[in-house]
């Protein structure tokens, strides 16, 4: 029998509070959501809302209820103004009920000045803020939002907040799920998910509580934080440590004597994201066996990617204007932008698989588009969701992958050994990869793309929803690889995968905004009001100049 | 290219063709629909499309009293497929007969029918046919024409003409003891399963990649376009070959179809019919982006294919101006070698010259297909 996608799940919800459905994909968040709203039903055990059961009061429990899907039933072909109309049919509002709510509605949301627009083409932050809306219609009691944060820029994900806080103060209960753990403390409860099952209910402060303390941070030199981050985790007293930015942030044992490393480090208070790891047994330790068996790379004189006024049009649409950036050997370069910010069209130009309508693209010397084999095979790729051929068992997809990249005869097996040992693999060898646990599709899909050890890795969006231990080990093996040389490509909407980079660059309406490394760019937006902004207060900053800057071009 | 590059690339293409068999192999879904849904339709089809006309009914105006269309009715009379027959005394009744559709033929004898026999003339024999059922009718005129014709024969036999041996053979080749159709509906869909199964597994493979992002790591890796080209048309031949292998065995043992012809040829024809179907598939493909869009288009192709393709309607039957185009399908070609294969023994070179034109027709789908993937790629 396999794993159950929720395992046995006692729970009360308070009414008026927004309550965090947190985990990574897979925990089972959206399965527990769904048999909230009555689309699916227990297997065992039972869901009242209100009194009303799910499963025989499923008439009267939607009309009390508001559910908003990941993707919401918005029918892009017609406008903002239109799908608010069908969705109040299909809530029986009147006329004049209409006339009311639209009002408070595009109020709220902010929406009124895009109306007559078509909701394909409203941007991520604003289709979630219609949805919203279109699921506030029929006044319900209870909210269920699963991931409406997903693929939101950072501004419209604070907007989004601003909205769900008004409505619970207006005493409407409301479900938000989410993957990302930094939401977790803006919560009034939380329920932490994790495989299926629940590992915490409770206020966020109350779970963080068990790492007060314990949480510390450390400003070091950016040319030595990785070595140092590889020190600090393989100290017996660390229970997890990351970078962020040109600071390391440490989560001790108890018996933390503060001055670990001969370094002094400074008390910091706890976020949820530390219990959460500490819950799950503290992060894994910083040798990465994958860099071992990478030899050196060596320097040659030229940048091994360079993008020079890379340009792609589509139509009329210009997805990226005029991009360039070179990117040194063994640096860690992100991508940083919300969905549609045209962050994977120059990425997808650089590696080949778009043809720049202007500038150049090139990788090692090289345009990827037009080069031989043996230029490529100089590169490894790993696309977004692992994309692994899901029928075939692991050791097949290993097979495939070392086939195309040209490893043969005892080397190939070699390698391939190498991967199973590095990665554990060994117990799944023969399943297929698609029913692998995410954590371990996240593994193999790595071990495809370096087993042929590149001089240039691409990384799409390589840790979005995976569990904040995977994600640890994932950057532990990507920072030492960056140490052999090998040069890093990562693009994100992810604030704390970005923490990681050495260098970013913000893309935002397909231009580059802002280039630097993270402390560059956190500096640059310091002001008295926010003396110590993150690396999400820069992107919005930065975000809300550019936007105030097109209103006056507007104006002008 | 370089005797060490090209095996490399060898290399790198044999990955690709093991995958993409395994692929379906491995999924235990799409090894059921490979094998299953096609036995299952050679059988049922083949009992269904039968294009067997029986129980036909079929009226006579006989005007004549004489021995020889008294001898000629009563061979209609004999034949297994005629049930009943109308005697009509006036045109009139022969008229609302084939209106009410009671009968579909009707045949009429001029009053000196027997006397210009005896006397050594050309006799005229009318014959009505219902329009309406033009199949039905056609084939029923086809019964009609091989008892006149052994008529005929008998006729000059009895009164000491040599007959030619020419006619003998082409009553044999037209009447076939046995008029079976199911010999002639079996190759026929064994050849239409083996066309829609190279098309479907060619259509959906890359738009299968496309959906699951795979395809974008395949053109970042060392690949060329080329080489995924023919990772995608060789397996897609093999599991192609093999199904219709598999098919045609079934047609031998369930059906006992005869197979007079030989194999080698066949399978030659074949591989040249499937890569001509294989470059449809593939050009399909590279336009598709999500599977379901690949057996849409898979279907535009069908439709018309099998409409055009002669199989149940003939193509004399067509306008004239669309006759030729009818050239341009392969399956109506490989409809003529594989029931020529299969029900006698097709010589080589007349082989040969229905498979010509599906090469041609292969390397235009093939470049075409090749074209199309390197233009969508930018």
């Amino acid at each position: 029998m396999e794993r159950p996608a929720l395992d046995r799940i006692s729970v009360s919800i308070r009414s008026g509070m927004i309550t965090g459905l947190v985990g990574p994909d897979g925990a089972g968040k959206t399965t527990l959501i769904r048999l909230m709203a009555g689309l699916l039903l227990p297997t065992k055990g039972q869901i009242s809302i209100l009194g009303l059961n799910t499963e025989k009061d499923a008439e009267r429990l939607h009309e009390i209820t508001g559910y908003m899907p990941q993707k919401f039933g918005l029918y892009e072909d017609l406008t903002v103004l239109e799908n608010l109309d069908l969705y109040a049919d299909l809530h029986d509002l009147s006329e004049e009920e209409k006339t009311v709510e639209f009002e408070r509605m595009l109020k709220f949301t902010t929406l009124k000045p895009f109306i007559h627009r078509l909701a394909g083409n409203l941007s991520g932050g604003m289709k979630q803020k219609l949805g919203l809306a279109c699921s506030l219609l029929g006044h319900p009691k209870v909210l269920l939002l699963d991931e409406p944060s997903v693929g939101v820029d950072p501004l419209s994900r604070r907007e989004l907040w601003k909205m769900v806080q008004e409505l619970a103060d207006q005493g409407i209960t409301i479900v938000w799920s989410t993957s990302y753990l930094d939401e977790a403390d803006k919560c009034h409860d939380v329920l932490l998910l994790n495989e299926g099952a629940l590992l915490f209910h409770g206020s966020p402060k109350e779970l963080s509580k068990r790492v007060e303390g314990r949480v510390f941070q450390l400003e070091v030199p950016l040319e030595k934080r990785r070595m140092l981050l590889k020190d600090v985790l393989n100290h017996p007293e660390t229970t997890d440590a990351i970078i962020q930015g040109n600071r390391i942030h440490l989560v001790s044992t108890s018996s933390f004597s503060v001055d670990l490393k001969g370094f002094q480090w400074t008390s910091i208070p706890p976020r949820f994201e530390d219990a959460f790891v500490d819950i799950l047994g503290g992060s894994p330790k910083g040798e990465s066996v994958l860099a071992k068996h990478i030899s050196q790379k060596t320097s040659e004189g030229q940048h091994p990617i360079q993008a020079e006024h890379l340009t792609k049009r589509f139509g009329n649409f210009i997805a990226a204007r005029n991009i360039s950036f070179s990117i040194g050997r063994g640096e860690v370069f992100g991508l940083l932008g919300p969905n549609g910010a045209g962050k994977s069209t120059i990425f997808k130009m650089l590696c080949g698989l778009l043809q720049p309508t202007e500038g150049k693209a090139l990788v090692s010397g090289f345009d990827l588009k037009t080069a031989s084999s043996e230029a490529r095979s100089r590169i490894g790729y790993m696309a977004q969701k692992f994309s692994l051929y899901g029928a075939l068992s692991v050791q097949e997809n290993l097979n495939f992958f070392s086939g195309i990249y040209g490893l043969q005869g005892t080397f190939r097996q070699r390698k391939m050994d190498h991967m199973i040992t590095i990665f554990d693999l060994s117990p799944y060898l023969e399943s297929n990869a698609d029913l692998l646990p995410l954590g371990y599709k996240q593994r193999l899909a790595l071990a495809c793309a370096v087993m042929h050890e590149p001089d240039v890795l691409f990384l799409d969006e390589p840790t979005s929803g995976v569990d904040p231990i995977t994600r640890r080990e994932f950057w532990n093996h990507i920072n030492e690889m960056a140490e052999k040389g090998v040069t890093i490509m990562v693009t994100t909407h992810f604030m704390e995968e970005a923490e990681y980079c050495d260098r970013i660059a913000l893309i935002y309406q397909g231009i580059n905004i802002a280039a630097g490394t993270p402390d560059h760019l956190i500096e640059s937006v310091k002001t008295k009001d926010l003396p110590y902004p993150t690396l999400e207060d820069a992107f919005i900053t930065l975000i809300e100049e550019i936007n105030g800057q097109e209103k006056e071009k507007g104006r002008a | 290219m370089s005797m060490h590059s090209f095996k490399d690339g060898w290399f790198r293409i044999k990955a690709l063709i093991i995958k993409e068999i395994l692929a379906v192999w491995r999924d235990k879904k799409s090894r059921i629909v490979l094998i299953a849904p096609p036995l299952i339709q050679l059988i049922i089809f083949s009992h269904a499309a039968t294009l067997d006309v029986i129980n036909i009914s079929l009226g006579i105006y006989n005007q004549d009293n004489g021995w020889y269309s008294h001898e000629l009715i009563q061979r209609v009379k004999g034949s297994p497929y005629f049930k009943y027959i109308y005697e009509f005394k006036n045109p009139a009744d022969v008229k609302r007969a084939i209106d009410t559709q009671d009968v579909i033929l009707s045949l009429q004898f001029q009053p000196h029918f027997s006397r210009l026999i005896a006397s050594g003339q050309t006799a005229p024999l009318q014959i009505v046919l219902d329009g309406r059922k033009s199949n039905a009718s056609q084939i029923v005129m086809g019964y009609i024409n091989s008892i006149l014709q052994t008529f005929n024969t008998d006729v000059l036999k009895y009164k000491g003409v040599q007959v030619p041996e020419p006619i003998e053979i082409a009553y044999r080749s037209f009447f076939n003891p046995n008029i079976d159709y199911i010999y002639y509906t079996v190759p026929c869909i064994v050849a239409i399963l083996s066309m829609v199964l190279a098309l479907m597994v060619t259509a959906m493979s890359v738009s299968r990649e496309r959906e699951n992002g795979t395809f974008d790591q395949l053109l970042v890796s060392p690949l060329q376009p080329w080489q995924i080209l023919i990772g995608k048309m060789l397996p897609a031949m093999i599991i192609s070959i093999g199904e219709s292998t598999l098919l045609m065995i079934a047609a031998l043992i369930l059906f006992d179809v005869p197979f007079k012809g030989s194999i080698v040829s066949l399978y030659i024809s074949m591989i040249v019919f499937l890569f001509s179907m294989v470059g449809v598939g593939l050009f399909i493909s590279s336009i598709s982006q999500t599977q379901q869009q690949s057996i849409l288009g898979t279907f535009v192709f069908m439709t018309p294919t099998m409409l055009l393709s002669g199989y149940a309607t003939p193509i004399e039957n067509m306008p004239h101006w669309l006759q030729p185009f009818t050239n341009l399908l392969p399956i109506k070609h490989f409809f003529i070698i594989i029931k020529g294969i299969f029900l006698k023994n097709m010589p080589a070179a007349e082989v040969f010259m229905h498979t010509w034109p599906m090469a041609l027709i292969a390397l235009f789908t093939l470049s075409l297909a090749g074209w199309m993937f390197k233009k969508r790629m930018e």
